[in-house]
């Protein structure tokens, strides 16, 4: 396993968000994490990244144990994050953003420089020296992803990237995914669009208030009619 | 016009120094969000160091420059132990905290560089090629001025590539805008912050070392050059490299001819200027709003009443206090009337900083102009004191009034450095109007009616009139006007909202605040017999700012902890050791790393938790 995450219990000061969360993601896999708003999505992300810190629990990253350390180190280690709320750096340029997540090649894999993340994502590659700030929603999703992966690396957490997208961009979004998942990259999908999800993933893990209620293959959630009802239905 | 040229030249010249100084003030606060007081500390420091350098090196140009090189360095290095050793560790604790702490820097480093190099100023022996002269229009210039007009462009350009055309620099700009993305995307931030600390020290020494063929090592120059500094930062736009060198250019033009065309109000001037800025550009001329969380920081929870026991123990003090004349000798009495005015010093700040949320960095303003309205009235017409201590607080009240006008506008670092400037605006005023106020002389001769010239009269006045202050602020607290007060600090917009008229409900708190302040500064004055401008200094203003935050703000019952902790601390301080500076600052700093909350909110905590147990 690349990943795996046991007994994972996270608070914000007193509320007790995450309880014993569990998942695990094979090298290659991309799995999607499904929930409703509030689910507990976004902090299961912050918790492994190290921007929030567990309050017990287990993260072992390619089998070392990396629960409560910095996310600098976390991210060194080759685990990219890509925030919900997007956050580029507004002030800065597409190719300055693009600098500060850059990292050094990791063995057996080629490096991503900002040309290959131009053919993935092109519309970036026509604004190389716009602002952050003065990108339309989709350009700053993009931007956010391409940030990430130019630190290289072997599993990124995605939070959320079809979110408040237009159809069409949706639609790149997926293509884009499918691209870096025939690359080999391994991927942590938070969504509540099924749709999309079903898109791009292999395996689906189902939080409801903090803890697993459902996990599976995609194919196994996409025959489990009940299921999809009672945790995912609106 | 012949001196316009020359006059200019000056003035850039200057502009250069303060650039040197201000822009590594504002790289600082750009990334950490700390205004560091101590930056002027480490500009003093490079003019020591460079001093003690540059002694020893023949005196040759080349030599010049290597010396000044080996200071930066130096200053750097000492940067990344003051950031290493304290702002490392208070990175999260409240802005005004941070101030503070870094205050403590100033204290600890004023007496560092006393006990290393003395209090003798020391000039630099200037070697043959600084004393030349350029001739220009007609003119003689000082070449080293010309070469000083040329060191700020060039280090803005330089620091313009390293932040732009860098990774280091991208980082950094990264950094100010969002840490906690950069640190998730594998950025070690506190090598990061340390470095930039350690290039804003460096900055600051080279300004240091550069200053010294003009003037000398002294140790004015710490506080002196953090005014001018924060008034340049402010002006510019905090965080704005451009800004602060815009900003430069206008007030080191200013100072220039400021001294020729209005000699005597050369400071008043200045911080003019920086007000009118303000006012139509409250972030500065390139400057941009601040993140609203960055005010919540001084907004404290709602304020409490305090719990009986705690009544029970304040009754059982005032019993004390009033029974004190009878215990204690001459000498405490002393310090007990100091304590009483401290008191009310300390409860006036608390009034508009805690419920009002507006920190003050020149709260001794109040202070200094209630304790002259009481001196100018006896001189002018021989006001007896029961005159000047009415006097005091409505002199102090109405020059609030307007000054609240001004102010009322502003938030945050804002709102503290304009008061700071306008507190340096009454103390200019008071230090340099020498007819009228005596200038540093002071006026001498304030003199206590017969009935109240007994010390023990005179000390139960002054605890009748600072306990009956405190108790009518804390009284108007849980006023209605207290509780809109708050509402207004909490949220702005949500009162409005509601139907208060934000604006007033602050300029009323400042004038509350003022009017008491004015009445300690009155009442001080009179214990004395004296007035000088020493009462309207920057450290004045911050000892208030100490007492209300070792204190802590979340109580009334705080900022008199606060006062009687501080006074009884600098006089035992005082009188017990030459390096009381150092104890003090290293105090501060330890306090603030330790108790964020202060001293009272401390306690109360661990009450409340000894209770729950
Ligand atoms: N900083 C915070 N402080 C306190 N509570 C928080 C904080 N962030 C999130 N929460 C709470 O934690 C719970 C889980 O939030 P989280 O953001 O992980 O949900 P999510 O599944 O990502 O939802 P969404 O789909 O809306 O993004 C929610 O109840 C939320 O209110
Ligand atoms: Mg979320």
């Amino acid at each position: 396993m690349l990943l795996s995450v046991q007994g994972l219990n996270t608070h914000y000061g007193r509320a007790h968000i995450l309880q014993d969360m569990a998942l695990t993601i094979a090298a290659g896999e991309v799995r999607v994490l499904l929930g409703r708003n509030g689910a507990g999505k976004s902090t299961t992300m912050k918790s492994v990244i190290g921007l929030v810190r567990p309050s017990a629990g287990r993260i072992a990253f390619d089998g070392v144990e990396i629960a409560g350390e910095e996310p600098h180190r976390i991210a060194r280690r080759g685990l990219g994050y890509v925030p919900e709320d997007r956050r580029v750096f507004a002030d800065l340029t597409v190719m300055e953003n693009l600098e500060v997540g850059r990292q050094g090649a990791r063995g057996g894999m080629r490096a991503w420089t900002p040309e290959r993340l131009f053919e993935l994502f092109p519309n970036l590659g026509r604004m190389r020296d716009r602002p952050g700030g003065r990108m339309s929603g989709g350009e700053q999703q993009m931007l956010t992803i391409a940030r990430t992966l130019m630190g290289n690396p072997r599993l990124v957490l995605l939070d959320e990237p079809s979110e408040g997208l237009a159809p069409v961009i949706v639609e790149q979004m997926a293509n884009a995914i499918l691209a870096l998942k025939g690359e080999g990259l391994t991927i942590l999908l938070a969504e509540q669009n099924l749709h999309f999800a079903g898109g791009v993933a292999d395996s689906a893990t189902v939080v409801e208030k903090g803890r697993v209620v459902w996990s599976g293959t995609m194919e196994a959630l996409r025959a489990d009619e009940a299921a999809r009802t009672k945790y995912l239905a609106v | 016009m012949d001196s316009i040229l020359p006059q200019l030249l000056t003035g850039l010249a200057g502009a250069s120094s303060l650039f040197l100084v201000a822009s590594g003030l504002t790289i600082i606060f750009g990334v950490t969000r700390i205004v560091n007081f101590s930056h002027g500390s480490l500009m003093m420091l490079g003019a020591y160091i460079g001093w003690s350098i540059l002694t020893r090196l023949p005196r040759e140009p080349e030599w010049f420059v290597l010396g000044v090189l080996a200071t930066v360095l130096a200053t750097a290095l000492i940067g990344v132990v003051l950031e290493v050793v304290v702002l490392r560790r208070v990175y999260r604790a409240p802005e005004l905290f941070q101030l503070l702490a870094t205050f403590g820097v100033v204290l600890v480093l004023q007496d560092v560089t006393l006990w290393l190099w003395g209090p003798v100023e020391l000039p630099l022996p200037r070697g043959r090629w600084l004393r030349q002269f350029v001739e220009i229009g007609g003119s003689r210039f000082p070449m080293y001025d010309l070469i000083l007009i040329l060191v700020g462009p060039v280090v803005l350009g330089l620091l313009w590539l390293l932040m732009n055309r860098t990774r280091w620099g991208t980082l950094v700009r990264a950094a100010t805008l969002d840490r906690e993305m950069v640190a998730a995307l594998g950025v070690n931030q506190r090598t990061l912050f340390t470095a930039v600390f350690a290039l804003g020290a460096g900055l600051a020494g080279l300004g240091g070392a550069l200053s010294l063929p003009n003037s000398s090592a002294n140790l004015n120059i710490d506080l002196a050059i953090i005014t001018d500094a924060f008034v340049v930062v402010v002006v510019g736009g905090l965080g704005s490299l451009t800004g602060a060198f815009v900003a430069s250019l206008l007030i080191g033009i200013l100072q220039a001819f400021g001294i020729v065309l209005v000699p005597k109000i050369t400071l008043v001037l200045v911080f003019l200027v920086m007000a009118v800025v303000l006012v139509f550009r409250p972030n500065g001329l390139l400057g941009r709003p601040q993140a609203e969380a960055r005010e919540a920081t001084v907004a404290a929870p709602v304020i409490r009443a305090a719990p009986p026991e705690l009544r029970a123990l304040g009754v059982a003090a005032l019993l004390l206090a009033i029974a004190a004349p009878f215990i204690v000798g001459e000498y405490y009495l002393t310090v007990l009337t100091d304590a009483c005015v401290a008191i009310l010093f300390a409860v006036s700040l608390h009034f508009m900083m805690g419920p009002g949320g507006m920190a003050s960095f020149g709260h001794a303003a109040w202070f200094g102009i209630g304790a002259y309205a009481a001196g100018l009235l006896m001189q002018w017409i021989g006001a007896p004191m029961p005159v000047g201590l009415l006097a005091a607080p409505v002199a102090a009240g109405i020059v609030a009034a307007l000054f609240g006008w001004f102010v009322v506008r502003l938030s945050g670092v804002y709102l503290s450095m304009l008061t700071l400037a306008f507190a340096q605006i009454v103390w200019a005023i008071c230090f340099q109007w020498v007819d009228v106020t005596g200038g540093d002389n002071g006026l001498l001769g304030l003199v206590r009616p017969a009935w109240a010239h007994d010390a023990r009269v005179f000390y139960w006045l002054a605890l009748a009139l600072s306990v009956g202050g405190a108790l009518l602020l804390r009284r108007m607290l849980y006023a209605p006007y207290g509780y809109a007060l708050r509402a207004a600090r909490d949220s702005a917009a949500r009162a409005r909202a509601i139907g208060l008229d934000v604006q007033s409900l602050r300029i009323v708190a400042i004038v509350i605040a003022g009017a008491a302040c004015g009445l300690s500064g009155a009442i001080f004055s009179y214990g004395k017999g004296s007035i000088f401008p020493t009462y309207i200094t920057i450290s004045h203003s911050v000892e208030a700012l100490l007492m209300v935050l070792l204190g802590g703000l979340q109580t009334v019952a705080g900022p008199i902890i606060g006062a009687l902790v501080y006074t009884g601390l600098a006089d035992i301080l005082v009188r017990s050791t030459d390096l009381w500076r150092l104890v003090l600052g290293a105090v501060i700093v330890l306090l603030v790393v330790a108790f964020p909350e202060g001293i009272a909110g401390a306690a109360r905590r661990l009450w409340l938790r000894g209770r729950e147990a």
